[in-house]
């Protein structure tokens, strides 16, 4: 199997504070991997490090020759001020033809929206408009980060399943980063805990049922690994994690 | 010759400002840049004050000036100062130590409500070929980085994923709004440069669907001020530089006005 993006060693520090410290990490063709952790355990910076956007302080990154990146950020917001139509915005930086701009919107599973004004997409919409965008260059890897923040949680389970659609058809990699961890693990060959430093990885099974895992996300993740497995007669108890989690989604949509 | 007349070389150097002013006045609009144009803007009062001093061209100091402050708060904002106070203080105490640097300057007759408002009738070839050679330079420059400089404003992650580095198109934009400032200090001065810039892209916006119809509708806006505004001026006996940007702010407040009616109607 060939490795698209590895990391040895890989520690950023922004401002003084270290962010990552020595993490070991790759990535595969083909693979789908989610990264989770708590607030501020360096997820996103991991995501920006393998982008380019920040500098490692110490470590490598190693890409695969000729690799193509497709990038779903957390979260865009474009200023009022900007008029700009969603065909045009997938022609950024790099002009596409309008076949190519419409198939992308088709697979993204929005066909109807190249003459839309971005300021006047839903939530989901735009997001769905991003991964479009990301589509464009045909991406060994697809990098999505909490591409799901502010969707409700049909909105965002719709949204994950067009990912794993997109994989089939298209057989890129998928790395993305998530709190929702009873969606993002049940479709993961691979779940990374990061937490600063790499806590504990491997199957979505083995991560759930890890010490480490369990010590950072406490007894929430009873209900997400009840959801992995399908089983929806699990109690919310109070405090629980995802519960939480869902809640604050709802108030970012309104 | 058509160049002799004085009121062909006024046109024609405002027309050359508001063609440089249009599409840069759009990325000012767009990435909340106002301040940061008016504290650039101001700055150069400094440098006409330096460069009659060291008897260089005040194109020269203008624009040295003008660069360097635009640097200095390009680089600041990327430190998570609280950029709308340090940018009051930076434009502000600009035009106050370059109003005092040319109150030094004695034995210098210096004229200098001309440099504050602008002096458009005074425009000689000289001036006329620097306002146009500053205008096809920023042109240029910002037709070449276009669509880097606009992935870069969408979002900076967006621009790295992409292989663009948004803060060397940051630089750009800064070494372009420095030309920008040199050019036009002549047309409108140092207290409405930035107007130049700001209100046609904002006149522009309501009517626009993409960033290049906006940039050119902006050009447009600013061009019918700048020749509006001459004749104006003319047959008003008012001041040039106030004037045109007065017709500026007239043609902002019709757009805005059709805009709330369409949006009414609608």
């Amino acid at each position: 199997m060939s490795r698209l993006i590895e990391t040895r060693g890989l520690s950023v520090q922004l401002g003084s504070t270290e962010v990552l410290s020595g993490v070991d990490f790759h990535i595969d063709r083909g693979e789908i991997v989610t990264i989770v952790g708590p607030n501020g355990s360096g997820k996103s910076t991991l995501l920006r490090a393998i982008i380019g956007a920040v500098k490692p302080s110490a470590g490598q990154i190693s890409r695969a020759p000729g690799l193509r990146i497709g990038y779903v950020p957390q979260r865009l917001h474009i200023d009022p001020t900007l008029p700009i139509t969603v065909a045009r915005f997938l022609g950024l930086p790099r002009r596409v033809s309008r076949a190519r701009a419409a198939a992308a919107l088709d697979k993204a599973g929005v066909p109807d929206l190249a003459e839309r004004q971005m300021a006047g997409l839903s939530g989901g919409q735009f997001q769905r408009v991003l991964l479009a965008r990301a589509l464009l260059d045909k991406p060994d890897l697809l990098l999505l980060d909490e591409a799901t923040q502010g969707l409700d949680q049909p909105g965002s389970a719709a949204f994950y399943r067009q990912i794993e659609e997109v994989r089939r058809e298209m057989g890129c990699a998928v790395l993305m980063v998530s709190h929702e961890l009873h969606v993002v693990m049940s479709a993961s060959d691979r779940v990374v805990c990061l937490n600063g430093h790499v806590c504990c990885h491997g199957t979505p099974e083995i991560v759930a049922s890890a010490p480490e895992y369990r010590a950072l996300f406490g007894t929430g993740t009873q209900g997400a690994l009840a959801l992995y497995r399908h089983d929806h007669n699990h109690t919310h108890d109070a405090g629980c994690g995802h519960d939480h989690t869902h809640a604050n989604e709802n108030e970012a949509a309104q | 010759m058509m160049l002799d007349s004085f009121l062909i070389r006024a046109a024609l150097a405002g027309l050359g400002v508001a063609l440089a002013a249009a599409p840069l006045g759009c990325f000012v609009v767009w990435r909340r840049m106002a301040y940061f144009g008016d504290a650039t803007a101001h700055a150069s009062i400094l440098g006409v004050a330096l460069a009659l001093s060291f008897d260089v061209s005040v194109f020269a100091g203008v624009l040295a000036v003008s660069l360097a402050m635009a640097t200095t708060v390009s680089t600041l904002s990327g430190r998570g100062y609280a950029m709308d106070t340090l940018l009051g203080v930076l434009a502000h105490s600009a035009l106050a130590f370059g109003l005092v640097a040319v109150s030094f300057l004695q034995g210098i007759r210096i004229d200098l409500m001309g440099y504050l408002f602008g002096d458009i009738l005074a425009v000689g070839k000289p001036d006329l070929a620097m306002i146009w050679g500053g205008a096809a330079m920023v042109l240029a420059l910002v037709a070449w980085r276009w669509s880097a400089l606009l992935t870069a404003t969408l979002n900076p992650d967006l621009a790295y994923a992409s292989g663009i580095d948004p803060k060397r198109e940051q630089m750009v934009l800064t070494l372009a709004l420095a030309l920008v400032v040199a050019v036009a200090i002549k047309v409108v001065g140092v207290l409405l440069i930035a107007a130049m810039l700001i209100v046609p892209a904002a006149a522009a916006r309501p009517f626009a669907r993409t960033p290049e119809v906006m940039a050119v509708m902006a050009a447009v806006i600013g061009g019918v001020s700048a020749l509006g505004g001459l004749q104006a001026a003319f047959v008003f006996d008012t001041p040039t530089g106030p004037t045109i940007v007065c017709v500026a702010a007239v043609l902002f407040a019709v757009a805005s006005l059709i805009d709330l009616i369409r949006r009414a109607v609608a």
